[in-house]
This record gives structure tokens, C-alpha cells and sequence, in this order.
């Protein structure tokens, strides 16, 4: 009798799999991918204002869309891909394979990051031909931007996997998650300058991932003399570590606790 | 020994005794159907067994193992059975073998994929996408995910649900070479020719009770019970229900003088058996 294959093993062939399932269905692939970019294209065109200077609206704009490009990719997706399985019996039957929880944990991780990659590379690219994007030139800032998408798309995807519990349909799900994101991307200064925003706005947005993920990422490409117009005079960098930790920890928790795999 | 053994099962939803002290005993290398109405109680059995619900009262062993059991040891013990469920749909866009493939990766002993593919009759669908699939040809894919991991014991719930009659004898076969292999195979089914076609043992169950154990053929007193003869007499179909059915044709041949017109001898099918059996059981 041969071993039957690791958690990590089947984790991997788990990932492979789902990125080829990704990557037939067109409209996610073009939805996924292309979105933040098209969004890029009319808000670039729209705001050609500075709004510090050598700061445009653009630049700002790439920081927020790369930061909520982590939340679509790993929560979105996953809090209306996983009930749609779900009703569909996917899960039920993979959860009668000798294949572990963690597998399928480690298969959606694997699929967030790839397409997250896909999609920053996407809008840079696109940043840099079309809107005179600048990159950062210091090590230390693409050091804070590896680091910033690692634990953001973790902290996404765990997210996504607990929050998946909540639609109670496949159908519903997206009713129920979109919603939530689009409204924190309001509240989060995605679209507008977050010190703009009502203090309330604020404070709310405050609570969650996505405001320290822009804001993370506006220190990885806005110039250091930008840190003085955030809300706390600074990038509040180990505030950030800190919080998305956190968060990363619930997302854990409930993934494991409260994962459903039958519709019952 | 027992390849399945259940004591005492039950289960309640709220107020609902859906399983109300369960007995079973399966044996190696048998194919046995569970018959039942809707919420007899089957699905819930079945799923217990499965490891997917627990149970409130009694004990479960399964290959030796107690399906509630989580961790390493029930990995362990999933790598040795396989489970076809009702209505799944995966979302289709991998090809018939990718996904025969992938999933032979889950098991330490899987069979050859192109042998599975070849038994379940997909061979000239193993490169279409699985959305391109008729319903048919996806239920023969649920089965070649059930048996790719070369299991000891099959769970097979509905298996022919929209089946046309041809696609249903090619599936019988198949299950019947599953047995001839040495699988222990539990079969849930609507369809009383399916039990009596495939199966060594039937159990009926009702609110959740098992009323009896038995082959299909001596279920409910049916290799005992009378038979029915009927031939035409003149323009007139008259029928006749007999303890000695051989003796009354005997008879009415030399009535006849030799060949009796339009003669039927038969008894009780299984179905009109069992429809006996739960209707009375209603009452």
C-alpha cells in the first residue's frame, strides 16, 4: 500500500487545477483581470489634476486600485465562488476524497495569488504606457509592496473562505458580497482621497483591511513628503503589519471553525 | 466479519426522528440496496455511514472505522471507499480526463484512469468538456470519480436517475463487474428492478425503522406468496391465483387440449411487495 499524498502535495495540485478552471471562464478572467485596469482608463481620463505636488491623480488612483485589486481577487471571489460550489455539490464531493480541508484551503491561496500577480502586473503595466505612472526606485518601498500583497491577499483569502458561510446561496452570493466591497472602497479612499472623506467615513473604513492596504500602498508609490497629508501625519507602516495580522487571524479562525461544505 | 455494522442508529432533526434505531449488518463482496419512501430515513442512514452527518444514539463501523472519527484516521479511511452522490454538478469547465485525473491524485491506490474511463463507457467523451456532458454521461462521470480510488466499498445513491433504458443495462453491468472485482457496493434506489437486478440483500426502511432484510426474491413472502395465472378463455381474459400453479396449468391444458391462449404465470413483483409493505406500514 503506497502513502496517500500530503495536505501540501494535493494543496499544489489543488492550486493548478483551479487556475485552469480560472482561466476558461472567460467573463471572471476578464472581470478579475481586466476590471481594475478599465477603471484605471476612465478615472485616469477623468481626474488629471495633481493633487500634491508631483503627485497625480493617477498615481494615487494605481496605489488604491492594487490594494482593492487584493480585496477582489481573494474575498470577493472567493465569498461568491465558494457557496456557488457549494450548491453545486463540489464541495461535498471533494469533502468525500481522502483530499484534507487544507488542500482546498491551499488550492484557493494558490489561485488568489496567482491571479492577484496577474492583475498588479496588468495595471502597472497599463499605469506606466498610458499614464505616467512612476515606480518607486527604492528597495525598501518594493520590499514594504512584496510584503503589503503577501499578507493582503492572505488576510483576503481567508476572508473570503470564512465570509463564504454567510450567502445562503450560490445565486445570492454576489448580491450579498458586492456590495460590501464596493462600499469599503468608497470608504477606504479607492475612488477619492481618503482625508477628503468625512471623518466618520473615516473611522469606519478605519476598522477593516482595505483602508490599511491603500494606504500601504500609497507609501509603497506616492513620495515620502505625501505622508505628512495622511490622516495620522505618517504611513503608520507597523499599525498596518499590525492590523492586517489581525484580521488575517479571524479570517483563519473561522475558516477552520465554521467552513460549510454541504448546503444542509 | 461485518463490513458494515450499525446498532441501535438514530438520528433527530428538532422534532423530527428521522432514524429511530437502525440495524444493519453488510458483508464483504455483497451488493445491498437500501429501499425506502422519501424521508424514510434513507438518505440519513446512508449519510452517516458517509461520514457526513452524525448520529445521535447507537454505534457505526465502517471497515472497521467509526465514520464520525475526523483527522489523519478518516483521510486514511476515505482513501478506502468511494461515494457517488445524488445530483452533482460540478461547475464544467475541465475536461472528462483532468478531472478523472485530478481526483485519481487524492488516493494512495487509485486505478488507471484510462481503464475507469473505458469501463464507465466515457472514451469518446474523455476530452469533452465536462458542460458538454448529457446527464447520463455526467452520472457515469459521479461513478468513475467513486471508483478511481480502487475503493472497498461503494456508496451509490440513485445511480440511474434519468438514465434511458439501454445506458441503465450498460450501468447495471458495470456495477456488476464492480462486484465480480470484489467491491462491497450500498445502493440506494427508487427503482425495485434496479434492487432486484443488482442486489444480493434488500433492507426496507420506513420512519425510520428497517422493517425487513431479506433477497429481493423472498422479500415480503414473495418466493411463497400465490401466483397469478391468466390465460384467455373465448373472448373473456380470466385469472386465476393459485398455491399450485404448476398443477392448475397442467390442468387447464388438458382443458385446452394442449396449448392454454395468452398464458401468464406470475407472481407478485418486487415493487408490488414493497409498495405492500409501506403502505401498510402507514397505517
Amino acid at each position: 500500500m503506497n502513502k496517500i499524498p500530503s495536505a501540501l502535495q494535493l494543496g499544489i495540485r489543488r492550486g493548478t487545477l483551479e487556475i485552469k478552471q480560472f482561466m476558461r471562464q472567460r467573463e471572471s478572467v476578464v472581470f478579475t483581470l481586466l476590471f481594475p485596469v478599465i477603471l484605471l482608463a476612465i478615472f485616469g481620463s477623468v481626474f488629471k489634476d495633481t493633487i500634491a505636488p508631483g503627485v497625480t491623480f493617477s498615481q494615487y488612483f494605481v496605489a488604491g486600485m492594487i490594494a482593492s485589486g487584493l480585496v477582489n481577487t481573494g474575498f470577493q471571489a472567493l465569498a461568491i465562488m465558494i457557496p456557488v460550489e457549494r450548491d453545486f455539490g463540489t464541495l461535498k464531493r471533494l469533502r468525500g476524497t481522502p483530499m484534507p480541508a487544507s488542500s482546498y484551503f491551499i488550492g484557493k491561496t494558490i489561485l488568489v495569488l496567482v491571479s492577484t500577480v496577474i492583475q498588479i502586473l496588468l495595471l502597472l503595466g497599463f499605469g506606466l504606457l498610458f499614464f505616467g505612472l512612476n515606480l518607486p526606485s527604492d528597495p525598501a518601498k518594493w520590499f514594504t509592496f512584496a510584503w503589503l500583497v503577501v499578507l493582503g491577499s492572505a488576510c483576503s483569502t481567508a476572508l473570503g473562505i470564512a465570509f463564504s458561510i454567510v450567502p445562503k446561496s450560490g445565486r445570492g452570493a454576489s448580491a450579498v458580497v458586492s456590495p460590501i466591497v464596493i462600499i469599503l472602497q468608497f470608504f477606504s479612499g479607492v475612488f477619492f482621497v481618503f482625508t477628503q472623506l468625512p471623518s466618520w467615513m473615516q473611522q469606519v473604513a478605519a476598522i477593516f483591511p482595505l483602508k490599511w492596504l491603500t494606504q500601504g500602498m500609497r507609501s509603497v508609490f506616492l513620495p515620502d513628503t505625501f505622508a505628512g497629508q495622511e490622516v495620522a501625519k505618517s504611513w503608520e507602516t507597523e499599525k498596518t503589519l499590525v492590523i492586517l495580522l489581525v484580521w488575517l487571524a479571524i479570517g483563519i479562525f473561522f475558516s477552520v471553525r465554521k467552513f460549510k461544505w454541504d448546503r444542509a | 466479519m461485518s463490513l458494515i455494522e450499525v446498532k441501535g442508529l438514530k438520528k433527530s432533526y428538532g422534532d423530527v426522528h428521522a432514524v429511530r434505531g437502525v440495524d444493519l449488518e453488510i458483508a464483504p463482496g455483497e451488493i445491498f440496496s437500501l429501499l425506502g419512501p422519501n424521508g424514510a430515513g434513507k438518505t440519513t442512514t446512508v449519510e452517516i455511514l458517509e461520514g457526513f452527518r452524525t448520529r445521535d444514539a447507537g454505534s457505526v463501523s465502517v471497515l472497521g472505522f467509526d465514520p464520525q472519527t475526523r483527522g489523519h484516521e478518516s483521510r486514511i479511511w476515505r482513501n478506502r471507499i468511494g461515494i457517488v452522490l445524488q445530483n452533482s454538478a460540478d461547475a464544467g469547465d475541465l475536461t472528462v480526463l483532468e478531472t478523472i485525473n485530478h481526483f485519481s491524485g487524492y488516493y494512495s491506490n487509485p486505478r488507471n484512469v484510462e481503464e475507469v474511463v473505458h469501463s464507465v463507457g466515457l472514451i469518446e467523451k474523455q476530452d469533452a468538456l465536462i458542460r458538454n456532458l448529457s446527464g447520463g454521461q455526467r452520472r457515469r462521470l459521479d461513478v468513475a470519480l467513486g471508483i478511481i480510488g480502487s475503493p472497498e466499498l461503494l456508496f451509490l445513491d440513485e445511480p440511474t436517475t434519468g438514465f434511458d433504458p439501454e445506458a441503465r443495462r450498460a450501468f447495471w453491468a458495470l456495477i456488476q463487474q464492480l462486484r465480480t472485482d470484489g467491491t462491497t457496493i450500498l445502493l440506494t434506489t427508487h427503482y425495485l428492478d434496479e434492487a432486484e437486478a443488482l442486489a444480493d440483500r434488500v433492507a426496507v426502511i420506513n420512519k425510520g425503522v428497517i422493517i425487513e432484510v431479506s433477497t429481493p426474491a423472498e422479500l415480503g413472502g414473495r418466493a411463497t406468496s400465490q401466483a397469478t395465472v391468466q390465460w384467455r378463455d373465448g373472448d373473456a381474459i380470466k385469472s386465476e391465483k393459485s398455491d399450485n400453479p404448476t398443477a392448475f396449468v397442467a390442468h387447464l391444458s388438458s382443458t385446452f387440449g394442449g396449448e392454454v391462449p395468452e398464458l401468464i404465470v406470475s407472481r407478485p413483483s418486487l415493487e408490488d411487495i414493497y409498495l405492500e409493505m409501506i403502505g401498510g406500514a402507514h397505517e
